[in-house]
């Protein structure tokens, strides 16, 4: 446990994710997501499917994978176009970020979001675990807030919902750090809600 | 390896003699105060003589930006939309990270340009731009807001590099006192400069324009 880590970690590091809502604005607008209730079987779904991914990847690059093979293995992940697009928009920012704080040891401009988050985990010091759990908490506390603003739902209880889901996360932290075979979950309401909410004209979220 | 041993790239490289990117002027203020109409003005009345482009950050992701299409102003390749996560004050401020992208895309896909114009969605009195996304920023209120806005100041009142004081033609209908707001933007903003501005009466924007051209060739 590190500063470090808190800083990386922390929802006002600038690194995009504030436009992004986790496919919370699309399941909101499609009436999936109404309430608190909603919100819990929104979160827990999300962070055993993308966030074991997620938290799986950013461990594998923070160990100092192979960039290109790890990027392959998300592209044959993310079915949905608009998730590649929105992944890679926030490996963007993520590693502008990364780049101004830390020495980053690639010059790519854009990666997919775990990836970046590896890489620049790496970068800040931290441990593939770190960097797993950087990726598991940023799974659920990025719909949280976008949930909050939506659904004008009460801050105190969206947060005592992150706090009641934090074993669950350190979970999920702790099996995406020690995996041989990278996951493959998918949830296939997230990537056909991204689907639908790229064709919005109007829309309040980047994804 | 000790933070001062090396050295870290510039994550905002400055404008230089030899334009390594273009001029960006934030504009932003209230909902309404006319920021869409003033930068419509300003495309129409500089696109002869600038390359330019104007990132939009509407809450409604498309909304600006097709206002902007639809009055022909810029071609469409020119306008690009950041979406805010319903905060369009943390995209202009605390996460510039989706405009920096839209104002670094838009010189990377037309080549060299000498101004973006970065408008912001309609916030409220203390939303200002970064000083890490755009190089001057204008605010925009306007006089149905009523004249005491200078007076209440806020950070877009007293530190925007221009203050655009909007819809003059209104004042009589609203019963603002032009005299008053001029008063009170002196007091709030020192020597930082203030126009008054009807587009119904001045539709080229000409003092807001002239101001722009002059950061142009500094």
């Amino acid at each position: 446990m590190s500063t470090t880590l808190l800083l990386l970690a922390d929802g006002r590091f600038p690194a995009g994710g504030h436009a992004h809502s986790g496919g919370l604005e699309a399941a909101v607008t499609a009436g999936r997501v109404r309430d608190l209730d909603d919100l819990d079987a929104f979160l827990r779904g999300r962070l055993a499917t993308v966030g074991l991914v997620s938290a799986a990847f950013a461990a594998a690059a923070c160990a100092g994978g192979d960039i290109h093979t790890l990027e392959a293995g998300l592209d044959a992940r993310t079915l949905s176009p608009a998730l590649r697009k929105a992944s890679r928009a926030q490996g963007r920012a993520l590693l502008r970020a990364g780049r101004t704080l830390w020495t980053l040891p690639t010059a790519e401009r854009e990666l997919h979001h775990p990836v970046a988050l590896g890489v620049v985990a790496a970068a800040a010091g931290l441990t593939p675990a770190e960097a797993a759990l950087t990726a598991a908490y940023g799974t659920v506390t990025g719909p949280a807030s976008a949930a909050v603003r939506l659904l004008g739902l009460d801050p105190y209880a969206t947060h005592a919902l992150v706090a009641r889901l934090a074993p669950d996360c350190d979970a999920v932290a702790a099996r995406a750090a020690t995996v041989d075979d990278l996951p493959a979950c998918s949830a296939p309401l997230l990537d056909i809600g991204a689907e639908t909410h790229a064709t919005w004209e109007v829309r309040l979220f980047a994804s | 390896m000790h933070p001062e041993a090396h050295t870290h790239p510039d994550p905002h490289p400055a404008r230089n003699a030899t334009g390594a990117r273009a001029l960006r002027i934030g504009i932003g203020g209230p909902v309404g105060s006319g920021k869409t109409a003033l930068v419509a003005a300003l495309c129409r009345t500089l696109a002869a003589d600038l390359r330019l482009a104007v990132v939009t950050n509407d809450i409604y992701t498309t909304e600006d930006a097709d206002f902007l299409l639809r009055n022909g102003v810029l071609p469409a390749d020119r306008i690009r939309a950041v979406e805010t996560g319903c905060c369009p004050h943390t995209a202009i401020r605390d996460d510039i990270s989706a405009n920096l992208d839209a104002c670094e895309d838009l010189e990377a896909d037309l080549g060299p340009l000498d101004l973006v114009l970065v408008e912001s969605g309609g916030d409220n009195l203390t939303a200002t731009f970064s000083k890490g996304l755009v190089d001057r920023q204008i605010f925009v209120v306007d006089v149905a807001g009523g004249d005491k806005v200078p007076r209440k100041g806020g950070p877009g009142v007293t530190t925007a590099d221009l203050l655009v004081v909007n819809k003059t033609d209104l004042a009589p209908l609203v019963g603002a006192d032009l005299s008053v707001m001029a008063r009170d933007a002196r007091a709030r903003r020192g020597d930082l400069p203030t126009v008054f501005l009807s587009l119904v009466e001045d539709p080229a924007a000409t003092p807001v324009a002239d101001w722009v051209r002059g950061l142009t060739k500094e």
